[in-house]
């Protein structure tokens, strides 16, 4: 188990208060200019070397995201940081648990990201929901002012650096990177096509990168403590902490930081208390939020919990949400939910997705109560991989693939289904 | 769509909001969110100032507030937008209502996190209460909506009442909740259970040096 001083997330639980004040004794803004002082290549060189992959999903690593915004920007189209709080996926909530007990790392992660990519100023985007979240966001920004934390001359480091609060207001789309910057400019969150991509065309036209509130938020720690020492945890290609949280049936749901590639098991037993009713009435999880397909136990059960040793299992750590069902799940109903997520979630651009969101989820909650033909579970299937691969953005592609984790692992549940109420049907034929 | 409320009739709302304008304070504050977005980019701020009139007409008429026409008019003249285009930002996100909700919001998650642990019993608990997903009870109290993830999946179930979460619920201490509002009293908002924050139930299993004092790990540091 890690270590509590190498977790990042000192206060993640909110015992102590959010304040700057409290946040400068746990080590935050702790002579920030030095870390600037290194210069803005060394930074992202840093960045790189510790093996830092997007906490927001995808897993890109974001030392190169960084490397690929102009190195001499122009005034009149300068760089901007935006950084990407509008967490909405069904099991996430960890950026919440930042925001509203560590914010002070965010908004100091935001200023050395913010000047390693040369942008001129940051715009945290906190969905809407986030109501006491983004009060919260909101004091501890004016609070980095207030101390010349950022602003001009950002903490006497000659740089100067805003950081702006932009509130969502209830669309899942807007946590796309290119329907977040559209959201930011005053218009509809529907994605955009790419290329361009943000680095080159993003927020009002201007060069952009788009990072996940965990992705900034750890990188004062990992300059403070250096590559080396981020890169120690988790296997070769996984490196670092990273916030887990761990929802559905366990007996003690949780948000815990801990090392990357720890196996599934241990992570449960630690601190999610164990499955509810034990190892053996594990059903099936969901490893990393609602958009990666589910887990059988059986496969799931002595795992490790990172990007690479999940995609083995054809799932994906996603955000790290990890959603446990035990054997009690109606496992059909907790995938057909998801159906009705992403159909209610569909911001409307692409026919495939608007049109095939709907229909997979009216088909899946046929399944659900079995009035269906056998034929149905191959074209079903047969539709998601149509709506894949064929949307601009991968809402298409996640409202895909939990349909097809549970046609893969769970087909003979859904034909139990089916035969029982064709049966049922059969049987009252030959009563009448 | 078929499920959206009808949208209330035109002639009666331009009537009572014809007239809308920012209260003092919130025309110092819409100022000062302009100021937020570069200059000429000032339809960045239709969002939050959306949101304000929304808080605003809510004051007004005792409610969690509404965006009548007239109301999304007047911010789209002073973003120099067409009405058009802030109309369709109302529409697109789901926290502007558009049409009148009552006293108490209360925004049930419905989606599969809250599921596995029991959203159901909450929506039972509300329906025992009379509430009805979608509507807004005869008193004017309460509006239910089931809505998706509201991102507090480690505390399900959950449901949002106004500004405030309150977590880890089940169908009793649901129901606890709306009879102390239908009496005024406004119940504590976080887990319903005995728990600090996302912490696991019973205690933190990690981080134990923060529960009684601010504990400075750096030199634990080597």
């Amino acid at each position: 188990m890690l270590n509590d001083k190498d977790r990042i997330f000192t206060n993640i639980h909110g015992f102590q208060p959010w304040n700057v004040d409290a946040a400068v004794k746990r080590g935050d803004w702790d002579n920030t200019r030095a870390l600037m002082a290194r210069g803005q290549d060394a930074i992202i060189e840093e960045i790189k070397a510790s093996g830092l992959r997007g906490r927001g999903g995808a897993g890109f690593p974001t030392g190169m995201k960084w490397s690929f915004m102009p190195k001499e920007p122009k005034p009149d189209r300068p760089n901007f940081l935006v950084i990407n709080a509008d967490e909405s996926e069904p099991g996430s909530c960890k950026d919440r648990e930042i925001i509203r007990h560590d914010p002070h790392k965010l908004i100091e992660g935001a200023l050395i990201a913010g000047y390693a990519m040369r942008a001129r100023a940051a715009y945290i985007y906190i969905r809407g929901e986030f109501i006491r979240e983004a009060e919260t966001l909101f004091a501890a920004v004016a609070e980095a002012y207030a101390k010349g934390y950022i602003g001009k001359n950002a903490c006497k480091s000659g740089y100067d650096f805003d950081v702006f609060v932009h509130r969502g207001a209830g669309a899942y789309i807007c946590g796309e990177e290119t329907a977040m910057l559209e959201s930011l400019e005053g218009k509809k969150g529907q994605p955009r096509l790419k290329p361009p991509f943000p680095a080159g065309a993003g927020l009002y036209g201007c060069p952009t990168t788009v990072n996940n509130v965990e992705s900034i938020a750890v990188t004062p720690t990992i300059l403070r403590r250096g590559a080396p020492w981020f890169k120690s945890f988790g296997r070769e290609g996984n490196a670092g902490t990273k916030l887990f949280q761990i929802s559905g049936h366990v007996n003690t749901p949780c948000v815990v930081e801990e090392e990357m590639s720890i196996p599934f098991r241990e992570l449960i037993e630690k601190h999610g208390g164990g499955i509810r009713g034990g190892w053996d009435n594990l059903l099936a999880v969901i490893p990393g939020g609602s958009s990666v397909p589910l887990v059988p136990a059986a496969e799931i059960m002595d795992a490790p919990m990172d990007f690479d040793g999940l995609k083995a299992l054809g799932s994906g750590l996603g955000t790290a949400a990890v959603i446990v069902m035990d054997k009690s799940t109606d496992i059909v109903r907790a995938i057909s939910r998801l159906s009705y997520f992403y159909k209610h979630e569909s911001c409307g651009q692409c026919t495939p997705c608007r049109e095939g969101t709907g229909w997979m989820w009216r088909v899946m909650e046929r399944l659900r109560k079995g009035e269906a033909d056998v034929s149905e579970i191959d074209m079903l299937y047969d539709v998601t991989k149509q709506v894949e691969g064929h949307t601009i953005c991968a809402l298409g592609d996640a409202a895909a693939w939990p349909i097809q984790g549970l046609i893969k692992h769970f087909r003979p549940e859904i034909e139990r289904r089916i035969n029982e109420t064709n049966g049922n049907a059969a049987m009252m034929e030959a009563a009448e | 769509m078929a499920d959206k409320p009808n949208i209330p009739d035109e002639a009666e709302t331009r009537a009572r909001w014809g007239a809308f304008a920012w209260s003092e304070a919130n025309a110092a504050k819409a100022k000062e969110i302009i100021a937020r977005y570069p200059a000429g980019r000032q339809a960045s701020a239709v969002m939050p100032l959306l949101d304000l009139a929304q808080r605003q007409v809510g004051v007004e008429t005792k409610t969690q507030g509404w965006l009548p026409v007239p109301v999304i008019e007047f911010v789209a003249a002073q973003l120099d937008m067409p009405y058009m285009r802030a109309y369709e930002v109302v529409t697109f996100y789901t926290m502007y209502n558009i049409a009148p909700v009552g006293r108490y919001h209360v925004q049930l998650c419905g989606t599969t996190p809250c599921m596995l642990r029991g959203s159901d019993d909450v929506m039972a608990a509300c329906k025992n209460h009379g509430l009805q997903k979608g509507k807004t009870t005869p008193d004017g109290l309460f509006t239910l909506t089931e809505v998706e993830c509201l991102g507090a999946c480690a505390n399900a179930p959950m449901v949002q009442i106004n500004d405030d979460n309150y977590e880890d619920l089940d169908f009793d201490s649901m129901s606890k909740i709306l009879e102390a509002l239908a009496r005024g009293e406004t119940p504590k908002p976080g887990p319903q259970i005995d728990r600090q924050t996302s912490a696991p139930e019973g205690g933190p299993t990690t981080l134990k040096d923060m529960v009684a004092a601010n504990h400075d790990y750096r030199g634990e540091w080597k």
